[in-house]
Parts: C-alpha cells; structure tokens; sequence
C-alpha cells in the first residue's frame, strides 16, 4: 500500500510530517514478529509521536457505544497502548512525528533495538535524506511519487487534497475536509477538534492530526 | 484460469470465506438484518433520522437523503463497500442505522478494494495488498538496474471502474512490463500478456487499486509516456510512483536523473531504511 507516499503539498508543506512504517515480509521475517512489531511502536510511543496505528486500529479512533454523535466536538484523544496491544498480525504499524528531531530519535532506539524488520521513512525526499545522514543509515530502496494524473479534472483545490490525502487509503473524505474547513471557518470546530475528528477516520494511523490542525488553521487565516 | 475454473478455485473459496468473516461490523456488534437483496452496506430506514450527518462522511458521495421517502440513501453503482460509514457510526450515526450484509462474486471486490482493513485473498495483505519496495531489503523484489512503476487508480476519492482500469493495464502489457505476482489485482488480470481483466469485474466500482509492475530502469520513460497517453482516455484519476535500489553508499542518482532529463517531479518519496533482514528459520542468511 502505498498509503504514505501520495500526500499532496511541497517540501516546505512536509516540514511536520515525518511517517515512519515498519513492514513485514510475507514469508522471510513474519515469524515472531508481532512482539518485534509491539517493541517497535513502544520506542514510537516514547518519542511522543502525533498519532501511531497498527493496520487495524489508529491512537484516534471512533469509540463504540460512546454517546451521541456530534460531528468533530467529541473529546477526541490519542490512546497508544490500545494501538500497541491490539497489534495482532504480523503485518505493518505506523508511526507519525511532527519533527525530525522525534522521528531521529525513534530511529536511533529502533536501530539499537536491531529487530530485522524493514523500517520506511515518507517525507520530502531531501528530508528523508536529511534523516538518514543524521542517523547514519544508507539508504537501501527509494519510490518518488509523481503526483497526480488528473486529466478530467476531478480533484478538489490543494488546500482540500493536502488535508484528505493524508489517509492514503481514501478513508478521509474530500466533502468531510469541505465540511470541517467550514466549521473551522465559522468558528464552530476548533483546527484542534476538527483534526482530530477527521484523523478517526483513518483506520491505519497514518494521519498526522498535527499537520491537518496546522492546515485547518492556515485555511481560517486565509478567510480573513 | 477462466471464470468457471475460478469459480471453484481455492482462492474464490478463500475470497468468500473471508467475506462472510466480516459479516460482522468491525469491533463487534451485531451482523445486520438481511433486506437488501444487493448486498453489501444498508441503511435501516426504520432507524435512520435524516440528520446527513453520513452524506459527507462517505468518500465516494455515494449517501443522499431521499426526498421521496426523507432517509438516507446508498447509490449502490457508486458505493465501493469501503466501510467509512460504519466503522465510524459512533460519532456519525445518532441511531446506529448502518450495517453490513453479505455480498456475492463479483460485487465482492469492492469491498477487497476498498476497505484497508480487509485482507487480499489473493495475497493476505490489508490495504492495497502490497509491499512494493518497503520490503525491498528483504525481498528483493527491485533488483539492481531495475525500477518499479506503481500505477494507483482511484485515489483520492474519486474511485475507478475496472474498465478503465483495464484500458491501462493492457497499456502497461504492451510496454512490456513484469507485472509483480504478489498483487491482488495482478491476480484479477485473465491475461497478463495483454493486461485483460476478468469481464465480469468490468462495471465493479472500488476505491484504488494498484497495478504494480517492473522494468529496466531505461525503460521507465517508454513506461510513463505509456501511462500518460492512456490517463487521458479513462475517466479517473491515477497516482504514479517509481521506484529503484539506492547504491553501495546510500544514493540513488539513476532513476532521478532519468526522471529529470523527462520532465517529471517528485517532491516526496518513500525511503526503505535498509534495516530488514529475513529471519525465518528457512530463509535465515539470505541477503537481498
């Protein structure tokens, strides 16, 4: 899946947008590795990361059963150890840094941690780059997104696509972005709650809340 | 493979199996009352309040309230059995209407295609069912003097039909690609000499879906201007990405430099660290 690598917005746009993904080979190194990828997520956790997920259940996540429905003014939190404990197929788990600084960090334990499992950085391709200098890793395999072949015209305007585009798995509507960047704009959704609502919708974790809640903010400035 | 055999394969009965263990919706709950003879998502009009809380929600637009009958509504040729509704219908929902029936071959597909919490049959993995090069260091899948080329269809939320899918998968056949085997819509290619689909798939609608190929690196422009001139007779979107192995100190000054000299930008890539390894007992020591 290529759920990380397609977010719309420039280098610069990036610049709190550090996801790390560590992925299981199918038949080469899945034996044993639920616990390696739980140790993974809990040197993640350490760094204080902006959001985690296990493929199966993000830190932000709808809770069932939990009152009525008030579209994004619901109290909203990260919970990591849930994420953590519920990994359960040795498949892929996600971490999201909202600086280099964190994610280097991460990288540093997990690389002393020596667990044998493929670790993956999305980013700017300088910043990316930028990280494995600081940590003194070589790059092994690199995929550079093109961007978007839209010939009809059926995509949204960038402020929209750089808010949806962070669940790559489509999972965050471009009509709920419209919405929230509405609510935020009419000053009836905080960016804050308004992120973190749209970040329950990705099942993965590889929604940056952080990034959503700076754009969100960006998008009510521009209004005035 | 033809249909008939497929329909009695393993992998169909895998396919189903795995279909009917999702009957339930995700984190529990009960299955829903079987009242839709298409299958696939439902909106209990006896529940449901017209609040269009849902409309927004859905990635595909595929939820309207009905003026004839003022409840919510699925268009069921647009809806992709994504989920989106249902997974979140605790802060969606104010009556939990949502729920999930069965659904047949080949409708099923949408559902393959379109929920990331959904394993492949074909190959057991969630999402879009691919590794791609974030298991290269393992794999080896992109070998020195090789390239990738990742075709996305559908995504962000516009969604692809498989005809048109396949008007680029046959492209792609005939610049000579390798199609990657360990991809589920590899597996839905009848024909991988020409990149024809299975016929029934044709009008089945999904969220993305990724056709995932190889080449020499030379060849990656005849690959690209192959996409480009067939993007512009099919009526979605389609994200790209290249990929290739970095050299002995860590760069990769090849493929980029191909990618330059052809005009095409890329601002953000996906870096595999090198850091896997295989350590399954029977595939300890091998090195990619």
């Amino acid at each position: 899946m290529t759920h990380t690598l397609h977010r719309d917005g420039d280098a610069n746009s990036f610049r709190d947008d550090y996801i790390l993904l560590a992925q299981v080979a199918k038949g080469h190194n899945d034996e044993g590795a639920v616990e390696k990828l739980r140790t993974i997520l809990r040197i993640c956790a350490a760094h204080k990361p902006v959001n985690m997920g296990n493929g199966d259940l993000a830190a932000f996540h709808p809770s069932p059963g939990s009152g009525s429905p008030t579209v994004g003014k619901k109290d909203l939190t990260p919970d990591y150890e849930k994420v953590i404990a519920s990994v359960t197929k040795p498949y892929n788990v996600a971490a999201e840094f909202d600086t280099r600084e964190k994610l280097e960090a991460a990288l540093r334990d997990i690389i002393k941690a020596d667990l044998g499992i493929s670790v993956n950085l999305s980013n700017s391709v300088e910043g990316a780059h930028q990280c494995c200098r600081d940590t003194g890793i070589k790059r092994h395999s690199i995929e550079y997104s093109l961007g978007f072949m839209d010939r009809h015209n059926h995509l949204p305007s960038s402020q929209v696509l750089e808010i949806s585009t962070m669940c790559g798995h489509g999972m965050v509507s471009n009509n709920l972005v419209e919405q929230m960047i509405a609510y935020v704009k009419a000053n009836d959704r905080t960016p804050e709650e308004a992120a973190a609502y749209l970040a329950c919708f990705c099942p993965c974790g590889a929604y940056n809340p952080a990034r959503a809640k700076r754009l969100l903010e960006e998008a009510r400035t521009r209004q005035h | 493979m033809n249909r008939r055999d497929f329909l009695t394969s393993s992998a169909l009965t895998a396919a189903l199996a795995a279909a009917q263990s999702r009957v339930a919706p995700p984190g529990g709950g009960q299955a829903g009352m079987a009242t839709n003879s298409r299958g696939g998502m439902h909106i209990d009009r006896e529940k449901c309040v017209a609040c269009g809380n849902c409309i927004a929600v859905c990635p595909m637009g595929a939820i309207y309230v009905d003026p004839a009958i003022q409840r919510s509504t699925i268009n069921y040729d647009e809806c992709v059995e994504c989920s989106t509704c249902l997974r979140n219908m605790s802060i969606v929902c104010p009556t939990a209407a949502f729920s999930l029936e069965e659904v047949a071959w080949p409708r099923s597909v949408r559902r393959e295609f379109s929920n990331p919490q959904n394993g492949h049959p074909s190959t057991g993995i969630a999402g879009r069912g691919t590794e791609e090069v974030k298991t290269n260091d393992v794999t080896n899948r992109i070998k020195v003097g090789e390239a990738g080329c990742v075709i996305e269809f559908g995504r962000p939320g516009v969604g692809a039909r498989f005809r048109d899918i396949q008007k680029v998968t046959m492209a792609l056949a005939q610049a000579h690609v390798q199609f990657e085997k360990e991809n589920p819509l590899t597996f839905l290619i009848a024909d991988q000499s020409t990149g024809v689909l299975r016929p029934e798939l044709l009008n089945e609608k999904i969220m993305s879906a990724i056709a995932e190929t190889k080449t020499r690196i030379e060849h990656v422009p005849e690959v690209l201007d192959a996409v480009d001139r067939i993007s512009r007779e099919i009526d979605t979107v389609l994200a790209v990405a290249v990929s290739t192995r970095c050299d002995e100190n860590g760069e990769e000054k090849v493929l980029s430099a191909l990618l330059e000299e052809h005009g095409y930008s890329y601002k953000r890539a996906k870096t595999n660290l090198g850091l896997g390894r295989a350590t399954n007992a029977e595939k300890r020591g091998d090195r990619a």
